[in-house]
């Protein structure tokens, strides 16, 4: 019998692992209890930033998105709208990552980088919701104070992510 | 420890705390504030009694059935000032100002209700 052999580089296991403590903060979040549904402190995301910023956007991305599936199968969600949510968000979120990435070293640091990912992900998810799962214009009610768990979480997780990289 | 943290903001990220502050605060204007109604419409029985503005404070009687109510507007709100009827719940209701917002007292058959440009729903189903 042949067997077949996948040859994985230095990348391939770097993204594997990080991946991996993504999904474990990712899984970590979902059993604490949220007063709102659908606000959560985004940890993962901690995760993403601090890629984007000790490798580069690609590694990033691959982390992201590696997470969002991984953890929707350990979940059981797979293809549900929760892992639907999930990945409007995270694509959101990098696609912010990728702009705000240029900005200026010098006066933007991880939480500017993080509080435009973290409202981004809101973004994506609340443009899933009103477009695919509550068609209806009550949806803008909520906007206001899932922005503003938003920009806390996200001043939040940019805080946790400076104080990382510069231990490391 | 507290200082250690906040010497991890550049400027830039002040800019943004800030700009996103503002984004909520405009978001939370703009989604909350709910439309402010411009007429007031009077029903007595099955006719309507008068259409007024709200822009000038004036109380208006409207005889039902049971007597005469009181109706008060004031600075682009309207409440049932006084009613003869015996349960009182179109007074406690209080002072209306958005639009879709009504006040029914049945007893004495006299409804207000505030109207905007547009007429919102009551109730949507599916």
């Amino acid at each position: 019998m042949k067997t077949l052999k996948i040859h994985t580089t230095e990348d391939d296991h770097r993204i594997a692992k990080l991946a991996a403590l993504a999904i474990g903060l990712h899984l970590i979040e979902a059993v604490v209890p949220s007063p709102l549904p659908g606000v959560k402190p985004g940890i993962a995301n901690i995760v993403t930033l601090y890629v984007l910023y000790r490798f580069d956007f690609a590694t990033a991305a691959w982390v992201s998105l590696l997470r969002v599936f991984a953890s929707s199968l350990l979940f059981g969600n797979f293809l549900s709208p929760t892992f639907a949510l999930s990945l409007s968000g995270a694509v959101l979120s990098l696609l912010a990552l990728c702009l705000a990435q240029y900005l200026p070293k010098r006066y933007f640091g991880p939480v500017s980088l993080s509080i435009f990912a973290a409202l981004a992900h809101m973004v994506g998810q609340l443009l899933l919701v009103r477009f695919w799962l509550i068609p209806h214009a009550g949806v803008a009610y909520l906007i206001p104070v899932f922005m503003v768990a938003a920009l806390l979480f996200g001043l939040l997780n940019g805080l946790i992510t400076s104080a990382l990289l510069k231990k490391a | 420890m507290k200082s250690a943290y906040f010497k991890r903001l550049l400027p830039g990220d002040y800019l943004v705390v800030l700009l996103g502050l503002l984004l909520v605060v405009y978001l939370f204007k703009t989604l909350w504030h709910g439309e402010h109604a411009a007429k007031l419409e009077i029903r007595q029985g099955d006719q309507v009694f008068a259409t007024l503005s709200l822009d000038q404070d004036r109380v208006i009687q409207v005889v039902g059935p049971l007597g005469t109510s009181k109706i008060e507007i004031k600075q682009g709100k309207v409440r049932f000032l006084s009613s003869p009827c015996s349960n009182q719940y179109c007074v406690h209701q209080g002072w209306l100002h958005h639009v879709g917002q009504a006040a029914i007292c049945l007893p004495n058959r006299v409804s207000l209700e505030l109207l905007g440009a547009k007429k919102a729903y009551d109730s949507l189903n599916y």
